[in-house]
């Protein structure tokens, strides 16, 4: 505070305006958690937390709601977006960062961004319009034939392949997630110093040797970062799943079912809402969102700061 | 021997493998582009710059409302969004340099940015169209508004401590207040990368859907009311994709297509001015 009170009055105005500014990052936080809140307690005193998170039945006729087919979906597709995701994107980060002919390297790289830069409804439209036709009548039916014998694996893919179901949502959600990871991934491997790299080597070391052992390691804390950011992006994700998921709350085994998400049942319902118990039941499935991305964002943005430290060094 | 061998073909295969992730990235990329493009051509024409969109399953007619909806709210968005943005990433980078509050407001706006924005329409809902019992364009441009803040914020933090702390230095020894400081050196320094921030940003939220579904909702006539309901290109082009019409699915498409190009264009010509700015 001492610092301000010396300055030029035109200072202390410019000052004051912009403190302004930046306390509106806070007034926005907090409002939002304190708005969502408000808007839900008639749902959270009428269904409480546990209830309502572990209640399956959504329905708007007898006025029972619970999120567990919303979290369920959002925790399906995000799992299987994430185990498609990391490993392909590694791989496009060790592909930049080793393997790639320089020259190559910046074309490829913005041409991975561009991923990141489309707008996520045109994921969701090419999504219902080009690849859902294309699981339903060529990968869906593939995927059954293979596994659809095998006890247990085969009720996963039960059930008539539509395309519109979680497996497709899964699909869509994890080529939009792969940038953040491999852009993430990518600088956190041009970091480790080429002495360590050429010391491996030098023991004669093959180059995946190097990645595996030497680069990976020294880059872990960036690339959980990257991870954790995807999966903070995943769980929040509307349009590119809205369109593929059909939008049914049940909890199913199968992947070529359809489902919901929070974020699809937001997108579909919020306009439709015509009780307050309803409306103040998906404020709370908001809120519960809120909460969930703000938590795993912030773990995110640990990691990213810990590995930011552990480079300076 | 053996040994050697085994460890050089596991090398090489993981080595395959990494190369065709980059190629499935690139796969992606391409199928989707060229997908939007074909099908986003074809549906091009004159009519759907100029005409509003004819009755439902009633073919031609075209998103007139949509484009200048949809450019009403950015612009607004653009007009709330920025000066905050700037003048918080001047308070944090510049006053408050250092300082707890700084740090806070810098780790909690990286935060904003990735927050779902379907959760912001929600918020905005209930602050700016439950009260006032209609949509309106206003609540949409506040909810992209609210999503562009923490993005410019942390560019304007970014940029303005790429600034070498050196200049301001000479400026104070010349006996400059720091507001001048800051107005006449700092930002003149930093001008060219807090406006591509700025117009990255703007290219980030002109492509959002989710927080407009229940801020400005769509509306099918023309209107340059504000305070009404109001058409977007991406809430259209949800509601129209969705639709049982061949031709809105057309017109869905030939949005796309504009959205798409006008975002990839935008990003890709900033993208080349930071990079030739900043890395030269």
């Amino acid at each position: 505070m001492r610092r301000f009170l010396n300055l030029p009055a035109v200072d202390l105005i410019f000052a004051l305006v912009s403190f302004s500014a930046a306390f509106t990052v806070l007034i926005l936080i907090l409002s939002t958690i304190l708005v969502l809140y408000n808007e839900s307690s008639l749902a959270i005193h009428r269904f409480g937390l546990l209830n309502f998170i572990f209640t399956v039945d959504w329905d708007p006729v007898k006025e029972v709601f619970g999120a567990a087919a919303s979290l369920y979906g959002t925790l399906i597709t995000t799992v299987l977006a994430l185990s498609i995701a990391i490993p392909v994107s590694i791989g496009i980060a060790i592909f930049l960062t080793e393997i790639s002919p320089h020259l190559l390297r910046t074309p490829i790289g913005i041409a991975i961004e561009m991923l990141a830069a489309i707008p996520s409804i045109i994921y969701g439209m090419w999504g219902l319009f080009t690849l859902a036709p294309i699981m339903a009548d060529y990968i869906e039916p593939a995927l059954q034939k293979v596994f659809g014998d095998i006890p247990l694996i085969g009720k996963l893919f039960e059930g008539t392949p539509m395309g519109v179901d979680l497996l497709t949502a899964s699909i869509i959600l994890s080529i939009m997630i792969t940038p953040f990871i491999a852009s993430i991934s990518r600088d956190a491997f041009n970091l480790t110093p080429d002495l360590v790299k050429e010391s491996a080597y030098a023991l004669g070391a093959t180059k995946w040797e190097v990645i595996r052992d030497v680069v990976i390691p020294y880059s872990k804390l960036g690339v959980y970062g990257g991870i954790v950011l995807a999966l903070g992006r995943a769980l929040g994700e509307t349009m590119a799943v809205a369109f593929v998921l059909g939008n049914k709350h049940q909890i199913t085994i199968s992947l070529l079912d359809a489902a919901a998400t929070i974020t699809v049942t937001l997108a579909n319902e919020f306009t439709e809402a015509d009780t307050d118990i309803y409306l103040s039941s998906l404020f709370y499935l908001a809120l519960i969102l809120f909460v969930l991305s703000f938590t795993v964002l912030a773990v995110a943005k640990f990691f990213l700061l810990r590995a930011e430290k552990h480079y300076q060094r | 021997m053996d040994l050697k061998r085994r460890r050089k073909i596991q090398g090489q295969i993981a080595l395959m493998l990494s190369t065709l992730a980059a190629l499935s990235g690139l796969f992606w990329l391409v199928f989707i582009i060229f997908d939007v493009l074909r099908h986003g051509i074809t549906a091009l024409n004159l009519d759907l710059f100029l005409e509003d969109p004819a009755p439902p399953g009633v073919p031609g007619g075209g998103l007139r409302n949509a484009f200048v909806g949809h450019f009403l709210i950015t612009s607004v968005a653009t007009i709330i969004g920025v000066p905050i943005g700037v003048l918080g990433g001047t308070f944090i980078a510049e006053y408050a340099r250092g300082t707890k509050f700084a740090r806070l407001v810098s780790v909690l706006s990286d935060i904003m940015v990735s927050v779902p924005s379907i959760v912001v329409g929600t918020f905005i809902y209930a602050i700016l169209v439950k009260p006032f019992g209609h949509f309106s364009g206003w609540a949409g441009a506040t909810a992209l508004a609210f999503i562009m803040i923490p993005v410019v914020l942390r560019t304007t933090e970014d940029m303005l401590k790429l600034v070498p702390w050196t200049l301001r230095e000479a400026a104070f020894a010349l006996g400059a207040s720091y507001f001048h400081v800051i107005k006449d050196v700092v930002y003149r320094a930093a001008a060219t990368g807090i406006l591509t921030g700025i117009i990255l940003a703007i290219a980030r939220v002109s492509g959002e859907t989710a927080p407009l579904l229940f801020t400005s909702f769509n509306n099918s006539y023309f209107t340059l009311d504000m305070s009404e309901p109001m058409a977007s290109l991406t809430v259209t082009i949800f509601n129209y994709a969705m639709g049982p019409y061949e031709d809105w699915h057309e017109k869905a498409w030939a949005a796309a297509f504009i959205i798409t190009v006008g975002i990839l264009i935008i990003t890709l010509i900033t993208r080349s001015i930071i990079q030739w700015r900043y890395k030269n």
